[in-house]
């Protein structure tokens, strides 16, 4: 149950079985769309209490693990925390509980799902629901062609980068950022024309 | 190609019309619509280094200066309003579908929840912003660093902290006044960032001078 999280360019998602686990990426974000708006309309501190209670039920029963949930949470939490006491001493303690509990049930909910919804699956639901944009002429098949290449870029752009801070180390340059950013910049756009006219080579993408 | 001309007098001109289309220049290759699509997913991994990997070394300071905003705004520059705009838009699909490309190795749906969410999604029209005001093709090349750091830093101010400061302002519950202030801190870091922009783009633009005709 506290299995750590598989952090990393794996993504956030920790495995499981529950029925967050089974509920499809789509109904999940559309339920996060519409916690996102309540939070926004619901006024007072009594409302965003309760909100933050039901989302607190409603991660419990995700098993996704308390300690990879506060990991998660810290930074949002020590912001509401911030917030809160600046909210008490400007304006009282109503309107602190109020911010700091949505804030907090706004993230938690969403850790929820990022948590129970692997990243892969995720962006087939994206490529899915790009459907539509067909008529404004952007295909699901180029939009999955474009996180693939993504997916793929950043390891490549990864060593490109350790490469070039190396060759900037060996010439005393390791401070300065032109001596980084201009060949990894270079670099990057040079990798994607080879990339693309690879591609038009195959004749993908027509 | 001659072959296709029906006034070529050439021995192949008797031969019956080749029905496969003549293998195409690699020169017109990187003018394919899937070049594009190469370009915007190569900037939006550019964007996912930038933001994980590299950092800006800040004398004295403790919170790391992504380069994130840098290569938001570099994106916009080196591929015009639409491309750039797109390559935004990827880095952040991908990241709100839980991968860890946001500061600090976050991700997922969460950053949508936080105080800060406004930026993120400010990104994608003020990386259009930036390309929209570097029409770069007329500029004299000595000029080229001054207007990109101009453009860079008018989209920074009027599109990117608008919409941020707005958004933070909603989730907070701070007064105008107070959001403005809290923003503000991150302009100095924002104009050293854009003056980075202007030293890259022009470098890039050298290397590949016809990334100025298509933008």
């Amino acid at each position: 149950m506290s299995a750590p999280a598989a952090a990393g360019l794996l993504g956030l998602y920790v495995p499981g079985d529950t029925w967050l686990h089974r509920a499809g990426p789509g109904p999940k974000a559309a339920g996060l769309a519409l916690l996102g708006a309540w939070v926004v309309v619901g006024r007072g501190p009594v409302a965003a209490l309760a909100t933050l209670g039901a989302v607190v039920v409603l991660a419990a029963t995700a098993r996704i693990g308390w300690r990879t949930t506060a990991r998660g949470l810290l930074p949002v939490l020590v912001a509401a925390a911030l917030l809160a006491a600046y909210q008490v001493w400007q304006r009282g303690a109503a309107v602190a509980v109020e911010v700091s509990a949505d804030l907090v049930s706004a993230v938690l909910a969403a850790t929820v799902v990022t948590a129970t919804t692997p990243a892969d699956r995720m962006l087939d639901a994206v490529v899915r629901a790009a459907r539509p944009l067909r008529r404004v002429g952007l295909s699901p098949e180029t939009v999955g062609l474009a996180v693939a290449l993504l997916l793929r870029s950043v390891p490549a752009l990864a060593r490109t980068a350790t490469e070039v801070r190396d060759a900037a180390r060996a010439r005393g340059l390791e401070r300065s950022p032109r001596a980084l950013l201009v060949p990894a910049a270079v670099r990057a756009v040079g990798r994607a024309r080879l990339v693309g006219d690879a591609l038009a080579a195959r004749g993908l993408g027509d | 190609m001659s072959a296709d001309r029906p006034d070529a007098v050439t021995p192949d001109a008797v031969a019956p019309a080749p029905t496969v289309p003549a293998p195409t220049v690699p020169a017109a290759l990187s003018r394919a619509p899937v070049a594009d699509v190469a370009l915007v997913a190569t900037f939006a991994a550019f964007l996912v280094v930038c933001t994980v990997l590299l950092a800006l070394p800040v004398p004295g300071g403790s919170v790391p200066v992504t380069l994130q905003t840098f290569a938001v705004m570099l994106a916009g520059v080196l591929l015009g309003p639409r491309r750039g705009a797109l390559a935004v838009l990827l880095y952040l699909v991908v990241g709100f579908a839980g991968l860890p490309v946001f500061a600090q190795g976050r991700g997922g749906l969460a950053v949508l929840g936080a105080a800060s969410a406004g930026y993120l999604l400010a990104f994608v029209p003020g990386a259009a912003a930036a390309g929209w005001l570097t029409r770069l093709r007329r500029v004299p090349r000595t000029w080229l660093p001054a207007v990109v750091l101009g453009a860079t830093t008018a989209a920074t101010v009027l599109v990117v902290y608008p919409i941020g400061i707005a958004v933070m302002a909603a989730r907070t519950g701070l007064s105008a006044g107070e959001a403005i202030v809290a923003g503000a801190a991150f302009l100095p870091f924002d104009v050293v960032k854009n003056v980075l922009v202007a030293i890259v783009a022009a470098a890039v633009f050298r290397a590949f001078p016809d990334m100025l005709e298509r933008r």
